[in-house]
């Protein structure tokens, strides 16, 4: 009898080209993002050697880092940032790679409009020069983020050197709480594994609360693999994936639809599969959250308090962490609903999707944002801004005083013109608190697009649970 | 790629753990469509002032740093964004080591790709190697990648790991993709199996 094994298993083997003596793979790639930031110096690369794309047909590329999210028909004010994208746009066009460029309406972040096209599908290898790659993860393909030479690697011959990863399985079991969702669970993950705690695994996310995911959901969880140290993460694909999946514009049609459905429902993990590390959470347990320095780990609920540094042994963690509350502005013990913000920002690929606009109409409709605070919305791409517009919600979030804008990686990460101030603190749907993520000295709190709402409302950190009667 | 082989110089000591790749080089300095020249911006917010002058207290500020070509860093090094601009930009100041207890999956990677070399050792190495650092201009360490060795300011002989192939490729300043264009034959054989087996993975797209 054969070995039981997991889904990233199963994944790996199906696209081993070559295994060198010391355990060194040639991995086939079957799918390869691009986008503007880290892609110029590896086509610059496949240029001066005199080298092709092995498979453009596999290849999709679109600008969404230096993306303005004012209306396309105002261009990009920023010359380093035109370039970019004018470099896309020319790098794409000599080596006959598809682009979705900035002005189609199909344009959005890279990891939104992977699966929203049906380029993502179950049981491939996905990469990206993207640490976010692992988004994907969530149809139960394995997807990581690579640097710019392997990029170049990718396009060259289609496949990458790796070294296989070690298995780590997080279990949430039961149901998640009314208030609490996929962004909940991940931060309660992250905060109890570190940001170092999947480093050289790949998170197979199970149990009964991950099942119970929308697809947007299982996205948001993997997407934030990487904060937990791992370069991927995955979901065991059912009738939730297919039924997302199916019809798609690149999905597989006819007869080949029901032979890919066919193999997908070989992929999850087998029964007795071993994993190298597990984690079991409770979802019940999991309250509304977010976090209160700088690095993901750092989570707390919504009802806790800033934690002290003085009940830390380690010297350096000890200053480490007195460095965060300085840079944070925070003083330890302060209660995390009494703490105020200047901005709310709502998008990027860990929550720019459908399902996400939802859940910040449901809070703002009939409310209002609170006097003095930025409030900006952005969907993850055109094809979501026209659902919420089609949905009514762009209604419901301008008239609570929201800014509804155009899609990009946005605030996320400060690449276009969307950036805080130092010392302007900011509720964020985003994946990133890191020191100056949003802009040179600016302060960011993650958290989930509802809670995000419900602080735009109060003007400082609330518990969504109050807004829910 | 540069070739490293054996290396003598300078340990910056910086203890902080998770030193993401935002604070190595954040992202406003990514709008560049080269390699080269990100030397100047590494560390920048910690390094540097809003009015550009520098910060006084940050390592690679100090007398005795500014040339430094080793790093003693806190655990979970290169964490966060895949942006192989962090190496570049390490590379670009002249630094052409990293040693700490972890790395970041990505980060790790893309140095062995730019001819730096990331050194993974256990706790009480690091903490040693970490106090040698902190003794300014004296924390002349020298690293032998063919021996896998350490050598501290006094003398004392640490040993390293790293994987094979990754060691080959440094030693001879390889180059990746030529290597793996040997490898076409496989690739080919690769590719024809599975257009037949998962066909739909390789049909004309929408």
């Amino acid at each position: 009898m054969t070995k039981p094994r997991t889904l990233f298993d199963k994944v790996w083997d199906n696209h081993l080209v070559d295994k060198r003596d010391d355990g060194t793979c040639l991995l086939y790639i079957d799918r390869h993002l691009v986008h503007e930031v880290t892609s110029p110096q590896a086509l610059e690369g496949l240029r001066t050697a005199g080298r092709k794309v092995r498979r453009p047909d596999a290849t999709l590329a679109v600008p969404d880092h230096n993306v303005p999210t004012t209306p396309r028909s105002q261009g990009i004010d920023d010359p380093e940032s035109a370039l970019q994208i004018e470099t896309l746009e020319k790098n794409c066009a000599e080596f006959g790679v598809p682009i979705i460029g900035m002005n189609d309406i199909r344009q959005g972040i890279v990891h939104i409009i992977g699966p929203e096209q049906g380029f993502t599908l179950p049981g491939m290898t996905i990469v990206c020069g993207d640490s976010h790659t692992s988004t994907h993860g969530a149809f139960g393909s394995l997807a990581f983020g690579i640097g710019t030479s392997e990029v170049e690697h990718v396009l060259a011959t289609q496949t990458l050197i790796q070294r296989p990863a070690k298995n780590m399985r997080v279990t949430v079991d039961g149901a998640l709480s009314p208030g609490v969702g996929a962004k909940d669970m991940v931060l309660a993950i992250i905060g109890t594994i570190g940001t170092a705690g999947g480093t050289g695994h790949v998170i197979e996310y199970a149990g009964e609360a991950v099942r119970a995911l929308s697809m947007e959901g299982r996205m948001t969880v993997c997407n934030m693999s990487i904060e937990g140290g791992a370069r991927a993460g995955l979901i065991a694909p059912d009738d939730v994936t297919f039924e997302y999946i199916k019809g798609r514009p690149m999905a597989p049609k006819a007869g080949a639809w029901e032979q890919a459905v066919t193999y997908w429902r070989t992929l999850p993990s087998d029964p007795g599969a071993i994993y190298d590390k597990e984690i079991t959470l409770r979802a019940a347990e999991i309250p509304p959250v977010l976090t209160w320095g700088t690095s993901p780990e750092d989570v707390v609920p919504i009802t806790g308090h800033v934690p002290d540094p003085s009940t830390v042994e380690d010297a350096d963690k000890r200053a480490s962490m007195e460095r965060q509350l300085s840079y944070m502005g925070l003083k330890a013990g302060m209660a995390m609903q009494d703490v105020k913000i200047d901005t709310v920002f709502i998008g990027s690929c860990t929550n720019g999707r459908i399902e996400d606009m939802r859940a910040v109409a449901a809070i703002a409709k009939g409310r209002k944002v609170a006097a003095g605070i930025r409030a900006l919305v952005v969907p993850g791409s055109g094809l979501v801004k026209q659902q919420a517009e089609e949905e009514g919600l762009d209604r419901i979030l301008i008239e609570a005083g929201f800014d509804w804008r155009e899609p990009s990686c946005s605030m996320c990460l400060a690449m276009n013109a969307d950036k805080l101030k130092p010392g302007e603190r900011c509720a964020s749907t985003s994946n990133r608190n890191f020191e100056g993520r949003q802009g040179p000295g600016g302060r960011t709190h993650l958290l989930s697009p509802a809670m995000a709402a419900a602080a735009a409302i109060k003007g400082r950190f609330a518990d969504v649970r109050e807004f829910m009667s | 790629m540069q070739k490293f082989t054996t290396l003598t110089g300078v340990a910056a000591p910086m203890p902080t753990p998770n030193i993401d790749t935002d604070r190595i080089i954040p992202a406003r300095f990514l709008k560049t469509i080269k390699r080269t020249g990100l030397g100047k911006s590494v560390f920048n917010d910690v390094r540097y002032n809003p009015d550009g002058s520098e910060k006084p207290d940050f390592v690679l500020n100090q007398p005795a740093y500014r040339k430094a070509q080793i790093l003693v860093a806190g655990d979970n090094f290169g964490c966060g964004s895949s942006r192989e601009h962090a190496p570049w930009a390490l590379l670009d100041f002249g630094i052409r080591c990293v040693i700490s207890t972890s790395f970041a999956d990505i980060f790790y990677n893309n140095c062995f790709k730019n001819g730096v070399l990331p050194i993974r050792l256990p706790k009480e190495q690091v903490d040693l190697l970490m106090d040698d650092a902190k003794r300014g201009a004296n924390a002349v360490v020298s690293i032998d990648l063919e021996k896998q060795e350490i050598k501290g300011p006094d003398g004392g002989t640490i040993k390293f790991d790293v994987e094979p192939f990754r060691k080959h490729c440094l030693l001879n300043g390889l180059d990746d993709i030529g290597l793996t264009l040997q490898k076409g034959a496989e690739i080919d054989g690769f590719e024809s199996k599975q257009k037949s087996n998962q066909p739909w993975l390789h049909t004309a797209r929408a």
